[in-house]
């Protein structure tokens, strides 16, 4: 899914990366733990996250996510959004629930990080 | 684990870096320049991913638990180790500490989207070998290592 796709489906701004709109992501998982995203993410992934800091940005990077989701209208600080340039992560802020950006985006075939 | 030529693998690239205890702003510093310069060695993505993942573990433990702590890095042909070492309260139980889910995290750590027990489980998973010592008052110390070039040993 074109990362074009997943912000007109969940109705998102482009925070960063308005140029990178044409990525593909392939799955995506959700979480607000960086913990979790550490153990369980995939290269390539989209994050789907509530936690704003810059710290959702460097778990990011070191995980080699494509981009990154912010749900509930959450909004990274200048910090976070510098990093993300300079590590060339978009940024997309949606006012869904995270519940709901994830029920939208699996309903339309986006795989989750768990499946092969 | 070393073959029988290599008592002594050579020295190659070494690097040290501080690491503040409490100084979540710079949390994952050191991890993201120890990624950049594994990507400039030209090491493997794969095992660049599993190293950074690993550093980045170790070093969010530094900055949340210790006062201070050092990373040194080791990128030989064989292998790339990380070193970290702090000063700080130790961990009394290792073998409770390598337990998915256990964790002494503060409420702060957890809001900065730590602290969920995974750090030190997560780093015996990304790295070859782990070894932890550790003495309750004084310090941890974490040496990391991935071995490179497996495919072709095999």
């Amino acid at each position: 899914m074109k990362l074009r796709e997943v912000k007109e489906l969940l109705k998102a701004q482009v925070i960063w990366g308005d140029d990178h709109l044409d990525l593909e992501v392939e799955r995506a998982g959700a979480s607000d733990l960086m913990s979790d995203v550490l153990a369980l993410g995939k290269p390539g992934m989209l994050l789907i996250t509530g936690l704003a800091n810059v710290q959702s940005v460097r778990t990011a990077d070191i995980i080699e996510a494509k981009a990154i989701v912010y749900v509930r209208g959450k909004r990274p600080d200048q910090e976070g959004i510098a990093l993300a340039q300079k590590k060339g992560i978009p940024l997309l802020s949606t006012d869904f629930l995270m519940y709901q950006a994830c029920g939208v985006l699996f309903n339309r075939g986006l795989k989750s990080v768990k499946d092969e | 684990m070393l073959n029988h030529h290599q008592h002594e693998p050579e020295s190659g690239l070494v690097q040290s870096f501080s690491i503040l205890g409490g100084d979540f702003h710079h949390a994952g510093h050191v991890s993201t320049q120890v990624k950049e310069i594994l990507k400039e060695l030209g090491i493997e993505p794969g095992i660049i991913r599993r190293a950074a993942i690993a550093a980045y573990e170790a070093e969010m433990n530094v900055v949340m638990y210790a006062r201070k702590g050092t990373f040194t890095l080791q990128v030989t042909p064989e292998q790339v180790n990380f070193t970290v070492e702090d000063e700080g309260p130790g961990i009394p139980d290792i073998e409770l500490a390598m337990q998915e889910g256990y964790s002494t995290a503060t409420q702060e750590m957890r809001e900065m989207g730590f602290g969920a027990g995974m750090g030190l489980p997560n780093i015996k998973k990304n790295a070859d070998r782990l070894a932890i010592t550790s003495e309750v008052g004084r310090g941890t110390k974490l040496e990391i290592c991935l071995i490179l070039n497996q495919g072709k040993r095999r």
